[in-house]
């Protein structure tokens, strides 16, 4: 035992070190996780209680005056959205196709890193392009002109997620298919695309929920209305819009609202992706790995 | 019913590199022949020449004529989906569409080239499953189970099942056995055996015995060449090449 | 084709085969079963068209093209509209619009200075506590906590970066600044104030209040991307470090955290890039003043703020052309951000390009 040796146990410093470490990084989780909690917690608090029949069936009333309601902003939303997914969906879908199954060269890398270019653009310069592109020419603010702003921003998470779930799609798969003689785009779109929906679809909602709260590119495309519009060239309330408005007017029946449509916002966003994760979980063959 | 292949100088690249050296080869229609060789030796490159699945890898190119049949294979006005669509494929590993079921999978290949009466694929599917040795094993799953819910030797035999669905006249096997237990694989022997009333069979393996049991002639390769290629009897036996003899005696690879 | 014997003269093959299986159809059955309509119409569509896939596969392969390219157009139109549109301003103020520090629109002369130092303090600030909270996470997720938590964590760690810019600034106005000013403000000005960044009248709005918001905003995505570079680092790297006698901390900080320490960089500038774009959090809890303070207590303003403020307000080309001139900037800075932190990110995990040899 007197022979020089390494130390036979861990010093107290080392010790001690670890146990700090270990220490900091739960406290970092717990710590992450408290504001979290709380913001959904205060939504529910302060939101339910002005969640009410008039509040998704009216439209707001002049500043100042108590009551009214959000359901154009809803509807507004909703069409909003709808336009957004039009335009980013295919073009996503579109574009992740070509990266996976064609992209294996120079312009893949390029529109690789156009799409990751693309997804870091802050969304009030998508907003500007988007105003001077559609609203400028067009001469009037437009829910026409808030979906091109949102479908943009879908457009780089769908592209990637496509990507991505296609290339983990065997190639045996594909083989197998062009070993029955099928084509190329009919491979692509009946076998990999199908085998690689769940990842799709996923990808899709998650660009979804992305905009669907994002306010800074319709401030000045969409622009909010205070009263019903179903028409796409027309200015459209949107909730995100209308919570900032009622945010930060001086009106405490507002703020009320805006804690409101904060809930009803946050609960659609989760509600969508839960309703696709249900759904596409449901149609799923049972034993399929 | 089966028809013939001839091979001409087939030549195949991966980039620069040649990975067959003018290959001449003619395979008797309605047999079974086996490609064997160590490992990359060529002979899987060889069957994926046949029905051009070689150039689905990027630069991988080939040159030659292989003639199937009457078909001109590499021939100017041929095409590869056409050729494969008569060519079947079987490969190493089973790869069953995993979200499909398993009757949408023997199916696959018949939809996907525009077939739509539904009775009549029923019967395709159904004698489709039977040649494959499947068809008691899952016929009252067809619509509930997916294919990847099947045992490996059982989607081996599903995968077959969907190669012949599309009446190919050619069947080529790459390697089919190599990923299943004893059990599976001697199920898809006699699966081959049968198979030949009706098909041309290639089939790619390093499994000597598997070549002497199912195939009646067999091509021994070696560093993109075709080295010797007689009835198996005569390969196994009196081999007239001394770099055969070594390899059957298991001196190399 | 029967059982005759071929020109080629096969003999029987060598092994025994075993009988077939009952599960086998007699031949018999099978070629009568070949004889099915169903063969002659698969016949049919074999022969139609021998080259008819061409043509399909060429429309489809241009259609995909098509919509690869417009990603590729779209940021170059992004691009080329900023430009266009904030040429004005480009010709009237030249570079020292951004060093001047007075943007009086009635007057009409326009210095993004007091945008720029917001949004450079606000996003530093941001970075200063959301780094140490993304990799402790990352740390506690892919090294420490039991595998149940490890999916429920990282699952709620994402949903903080579900959540709408709109609301993160609902929470702040109504819940983080009457926080700050009521108890945190109050302490650092106790404790800190000597250093002169934590002085002056105690709002609850302005800087410190944007760093935090912001903070939390970022911290999804560092974490993220941390864990994901960690995850990264082959096995055999901490089992090195292991077995050297190390304990978790050590093998964390030297099997892990090194090797995965460019990508962890390259996270961090990815979330700085988010944070110099944030938008509405930041200006609903900001204060909204062009001025250049000291105190992290005081108001202030940032590029992105500016735009959303007063782009629908701007009177005059001039105006316009100058919000959209700092538009352009953000753009320029959030794009050198991300190519940099892009760089660095694949050349940890390999980017996609080489997933599929």
């Amino acid at each position: 035992m007197s022979a020089p040796s390494a130390p036979q146990q861990v010093g107290l410093i080392r010790r001690f070190t670890n146990a700090g470490a270990t220490t900091f990084a739960v406290a970092a989780a717990i710590l992450v996780l408290v504001p979290l909690l709380a913001i959904f917690a205060y939504l529910v608090i302060k939101g339910i209680g002005s969640v009410n029949w008039a509040f998704l069936t009216q439209t707001p009333k002049p500043p100042g005056e108590v009551g009214g309601g959000m359901a154009n902003a809803i509807v507004g939303t909703g069409i909003i959205l709808a336009v957004a997914s039009v335009i980013g969906v295919p073009l996503g879908i579109g574009s992740g196709i070509y990266l996976a199954e064609y992209g294996r060269n120079r312009f893949g890398d390029l529109v690789r890193f156009t799409a990751d270019v693309l997804n870091g653009v802050p969304s009030i310069v998508i907003g500007i392009a988007a105003y001077s592109l559609v609203v400028v020419p067009q001469k009037h603010f437009s829910a026409f002109s808030g979906g091109v702003a949102l479908g943009i921003m879908m457009i780089p998470t769908v592209a990637r997620a496509t990507e991505e779930m296609l290339l983990m799609v065997p190639n045996v798969i594909r083989e197998a298919a062009y070993g029955l003689g099928i084509p190329k785009w009919r491979t692509t779109l009946s076998i990999s695309l199908r085998t690689a929906s769940a990842g799709v679809i996923t990808g899709c909602m998650l660009a979804f929920a992305r905009v669907a709260g994002e306010t800074a590119p319709l401030l000045f495309t969409a622009f909010g209305n205070q009263f019903w519009n179903l028409k796409l060239n027309q200015p459209t309330a949107a909730l995100s819009l209308q919570v900032f408005t009622y945010a930060i007017s001086p009106y405490d029946d507002w703020h009320k609202q805006a804690w409101a449509g904060a809930l009803i916002l946050i609960v659609l966003i989760v509600g969508a992706v839960a309703a696709v994760r249900i759904t596409t979980s449901r149609g799923m063959l049972k034993g399929g790995s | 019913m089966g028809v013939g292949i001839e091979v001409r100088g087939l030549n195949a690249w991966y980039g620069k590199n040649q990975s067959l050296n003018s290959i001449d080869m003619t395979v008797a229609a309605n047999h079974v022949t086996a490609v064997i060789g160590p490992s990359g030796c060529g002979k899987s490159t060889y069957v994926r020449c046949l029905n051009r699945m070689h150039e689905t890898i990027p630069e991988a190119r080939a040159e030659g004529s292989v003639k199937v049949g009457e078909m001109d294979v590499y021939g100017s006005g041929s095409d590869p989906v056409e050729v494969r669509r008569r060519i079947g494929m079987v490969f190493q590993k089973p790869n069953p569409f995993p979200t499909m079921s398993i009757y949408d999978n023997v199916a696959a290949g018949l939809k996907l080239n525009g077939f739509r009466n539904r009775k009549q694929m029923d019967e395709l599917v159904e004698r489709s499953l039977k040649l494959a040795a499947l068809w008691e094993e899952v016929k009252d799953s067809l619509h509930k189970k997916s294919g990847a819910s099947l045992s490996g030797g059982q989607q081996q035999r599903l995968c077959i099942a969907r190669a012949l669905a599309v009446e190919p006249e050619v069947l080529l096997m790459d390697e089919p056995a190599s990923a299943l237990d004893p059990i599976s694989t001697s199920k898809i022997e006699e699966l081959i055996f049968q198979l030949k009333q009706h098909y041309t069979v290639v089939i790619v393996t390093h499994n000597m015995q598997q070549a002497a049991r199912v195939a009646e002639f067999t091509g021994f390769f070696l560093m993109g060449s075709l080295i010797e290629y007689d009835k198996t009897e005569k390969i196994f036996t009196t081999p007239a090449d001394k770099r055969t003899e070594d390899y059957i005696t298991g001196r190399f690879g | 084709m029967s059982d005759s014997v071929d020109p080629m003269n096969p003999t029987e093959p060598l092994g025994q085969l075993p009988k077939p299986a009952t599960a086998i159809p007699s031949m018999a059955q099978v070629s009568k079963e070949r004889k099915t309509a169903a063969s002659t119409v698969l016949q049919k569509i074999r022969t139609s068209h021998p080259r008819a896939s061409r043509i399909p596969d060429s429309v489809f392969a241009v259609i995909i093209l098509l919509s690869a390219i417009s990603v590729f157009a779209i940021v170059v139109l992004v691009a080329w509209e900023l430009i266009d549109k904030s040429r004005l301003s480009l010709h009237q103020f030249g570079i020292g619009f951004f060093y001047g520090h007075d943007w009086d629109p009635v007057a009409g002369s326009f210095g993004a200075m007091p945008f720029i130092y917001g949004t450079l303090v606000s996003s530093f600030l941001a970075l200063l506590m959301a780094v140490p909270l993304s990799i402790g996470v990352a740390v506690y997720v892919t090294e420490m906590c039991p595998q149940r938590l490890r999916a429920i964590i990282s699952f709620l760690v994402e949903l903080l970066a579900a959540i709408p810019s709109v609301i993160y600034g609902l929470w702040g106005i109504f819940v983080l600044a009457p926080l700050l000013r009521e108890y945190v403000e109050p302490f650092l000005a106790r404790t800190l104030g000597w250093t002169g960044l934590f002085t002056g009248p105690m709002y609850g709005l302005g800087m410190l209040a944007a760093g935090i918001i912001m903070a939390i905003m970022v911290v999804p995505v560092i974490a993220s991307i941390t864990r994901e570079v960690m995850t990264a680092v082959p096995q055999n790297q901490r089992e090195a470090v292991l077995a050297l006698g190390a304990t978790r901390w050590e093998m964390i900080r030297m099997g892990v955290l090194r090797n995965a320490r460019i990508g962890i960089v390259g996270g961090v500038i990815l979330g700085l890039g988010r944070a110099l774009g944030e938008t509405m959090a930041v200006t609903m809890v900001i204060g909204n003043r062009p001025e250049i303070a000291k105190s992290l207590f005081a108001p202030g303003y940032t590029m992105a703020s500016v735009i959303a403020n007063e782009f629908t307000e701007a009177t005059g080309d001039l105006y316009l052309s100058a919000l959209v001139e700092i538009g352009l900037a953000l753009f320029i800075v959030t794009l050198i951000v991300n190519a940099l932190a892009r760089l660095l990110v694949w050349s940890i995990t390999g980017g996609t390009a080489r997933v599929r040899a």
